[in-house]
């Protein structure tokens, strides 16, 4: 499903080189649930974005889906993120001027869905999510948790390939947190595939398998609590 | 999707009323401003008879002695001519039609016996005045050459003086009493306002209407004067009486031809050269044949028909468009930099840059189009406030048409898309990556 050998991503400015990621090579198969842990600051949001086609790589191969995703057009990326990815932001990122209802729809209208589909599918994922009944709130309107649950329809409408999730319960309180986790978790026991990016052991613990960075390299690897060190090397590191 | 970016670029102007306002009332200003000044221009400049424009021609010719230092215009050639030029011309018959003429002021006593004498501005000119003006009439025509040669006693009314004499009947064939003589009534003219009166700017390019029209050889018989005055030599002056005047060499009679075809103007330049150079023999000039022959379009510009003034503003309403423009460019860079984490989302959720530049693009479009009606209706009070302090018959013409509207709706289109090409530009910038992580 995804896909990434030797990977690097460099923020170059003109007396500094910054490597965000190095040499770093990661496989998730189809319908794994993969929990991303490092320290603030060790890469791990430049791996989701770049995972999320939202940054370019600086060197290495990155395959989604069986797409080699070097050298694409901007045409061609947007499509396969609409197409083939969903997120779920830490901050939610809803659009504040849309209701619920039309910011699921976000992702169905740029692949240019009909009206009649469209419908089926966002009453089908609210449904998932239980918020049938506030379609056409604002976000404004809503408490974090049901925000962030929003967030996991408007991922989840498109049907993805892969889900991208980053801190997805980082601004929530602990019950509202154990909601969109239970719902991650249910998705996953569908058939979803999930990356998720967290700081939170105890979350980490309820994905299949936990991969650590530090200062843009894997460092350990594994299921807890038997975490595997030194999986710097791209061959342990390729390894789930 | 342009439905759907319709709707989000409402939803966007509706989140920020004061910007929003601001960039719809900078280009609605400079459009107000703009088309007030166009809709002066055009009706100050307007070609009064577009389908016959390149076919009309004034010929003028150096009559003057170059000592005396008479100017009536910048190369010193007099714009109108001589009683013996006007005609001898009219005997050469090289043009399709010619059309003597000078204004003269002619008392009416009305049918109804009842009612006073009325005192109306008329035009002393020859049949072929009518179809080479392409003037439109209501009842009967125009009189013939054989009336002009035979000078008869016949006139054309306006449809004004029609209605004020006869209650808008058909008068062809009645009888009116002009001065102490009676005319027989050949045509009644339907509504003819050329604008500017192009064929005798002497009198004000956009005041006054001639009334009554009556044969110009007849008008010298009855040694009708004109109310455009004379100008004449120092040296000679007009002579003795009716009869030294139409032998001075006092320049007061307009003359224009109908020459179809560009060889037509060639041979007619040629004959009023050859005339200038047979005069010059004939001893009459002293000094080289000097003659010109200039179309409509070229003698409103000859005579400065549109004032210095209103090209002045109309170049500096524009310059004040191009100001709110640059104005427009500056809030919507600060508009949709504010939205960079929109965008980003969106991004993240599928949306190609062009997708993205449609969306921004129809939401200047919106501001273009609702900048344009606020531009229409600011022009609506501009032209209102020309038509208190400029001349009532220029008031008349500074209307806006539904032409006017699509103009004002696609300039302001035109010039709101062009200014959101930049901030657009600079909102497509923004890397996704960063906004999301700041978000």
């Amino acid at each position: 499903m995804l896909k990434m050998t030797r990977l690097s991503k460099v923020y170059r400015t003109e007396v500094v080189e910054t490597y965000a990621l190095r040499d770093f090579s990661l496989e998730v198969q189809e319908g794994e649930f993969v929990a991303i842990m490092g320290p603030s600051g060790s890469g791990k949001t430049t791996f989701l974005t770049i995972a999320g086609l939202l940054e370019e790589l600086s060197a290495g191969e990155y395959w989604l889906d069986g797409v080699d995703t070097r050298g694409l057009s901007d045409r061609k990326r947007s499509r396969l993120r609409n197409e083939k990815l969903g997120f779920v932001f830490q901050s939610y990122n809803l659009i504040p001027d849309l209701n619920v209802y039309d910011n699921i729809a976000v992702p169905l209208r740029y692949r240019g869905m009909p009206v009649a589909e469209r419908r089926r599918r966002i009453d089908a994922v609210l449904q998932r999510v239980g918020l049938s009944s506030r379609a056409r709130h604002y976000p404004a309107e809503m408490s974090g948790g049901q925000q962030q649950r929003v967030a996991i329809a408007r991922a989840l409408v498109g049907e993805p390939r892969l889900l991208l999730a980053d801190e997805p319960t980082g601004n929530l309180d602990t019950q509202m947190a154990r909601g969109v986790m239970e719902l991650l978790e249910d998705i996953h026991r569908r058939g979803a595939t999930i990356v998720m990016v967290t700081h939170d052991p105890d979350l980490a613990a309820r994905a299949q398998r936990q991969v650590y960075i530090t200062d843009g390299q894997i460092v350990a690897l594994g299921s807890p609590p038997h975490l595997v060190e030194g999986a710097q090397r791209p061959g342990l590191a390729a390894q789930s | 999707m342009f439905g759907y970016y319709f709707n989000l670029a409402l939803r966007s102007l509706q989140r920020n009323i004061v910007l929003t306002a601001l960039m719809i009332a900078a280009i609605g200003i400079g459009i107000g401003a703009s088309m007030t000044m166009l809709t002066i221009f055009r009706a100050a400049s307007g070609d009064p008879i577009p389908q016959k424009s390149a076919q009309l021609f004034v010929p003028q010719i150096d009559n003057f002695d170059p000592e005396s230092k008479i100017a009536q215009s910048d190369d010193l050639l007099p714009v109108i001519v001589t009683y013996l030029d006007a005609t001898e011309w009219m005997r050469s018959h090289i043009a399709v039609r010619q059309a003597a003429m000078y204004p003269i002021t002619v008392s009416i006593n009305p049918p109804d016996p009842a009612r006073n004498p009325i005192q109306v501005d008329a035009r002393a000119t020859s049949g072929d005045f009518f179809p080479m003006f392409d003037v439109p009439f209501k009842f009967g025509g125009p009189w013939s050459r054989a009336e002009d040669a035979s000078h008869a006693s016949v006139v054309v009314l306006t449809r004004a003086l029609n209605d004020l004499l006869f209650g808008g009947a058909n008068s062809v064939g009645r009888n009116l009493t002009v001065g102490d003589k009676t005319y027989r009534v050949m045509g009644v003219l339907d509504e003819w306002q050329p604008t500017p009166r192009f064929y005798d700017l002497g009198r004000g390019s956009y005041s006054g209407q001639d009334q009554l029209f009556l044969p110009f050889t007849r008008a010298i018989d009855e040694q009708m004067p004109t109310v455009a005055g004379l100008n004449c030599e120092q040296r000679t002056g007009p002579g003795t009486g009716w009869d030294g005047l139409l032998h001075s060499n006092c320049v007061w009679i307009r003359f224009w031809v109908e020459l179809p075809t560009a060889r037509d103007a060639a041979n007619y330049q040629t004959f009023l050269h050859n005339y200038a150079a047979e005069q010059q023999q004939r001893g009459r000039f002293h000094w080289p044949p000097r003659v010109a022959l200039r179309n409509v379009t070229q003698w409103l510009s000859y005579n400065h028909v549109v004032p210095t003034a209103v090209e002045t503003l109309t170049s500096v309403s524009f310059a004040l468009l191009l100001v709110c423009i640059l104005n427009a460019i500056g809030l919507m860079l600060a508009k949709f930099m504010a939205s960079t984490g929109v965008i980003s989302v969106r991004r993240a959720l599928g949306a190609s840059r062009p997708a993205i530049f449609a969306q921004f693009m129809v939401e200047a479009g919106v501001i273009g189009l609702v900048g344009g009606l606020v531009g229409l209706g600011l022009t609506q009070l501009g032209l209102m406030s020309c038509r208190a302090v400029l001349q009532k018959d220029l008031s008349v013409l500074m209307q806006l048409h539904s032409n006017d509207v699509l103009v004002a709706l696609a300039v302001s289109l035109a010039a709101t898309l062009l200014a959101a090409l930049y901030p657009t530009w600079r909102a497509l910038q923004v890397q996704p990556a960063s906004q999301l992580k700041t978000q």
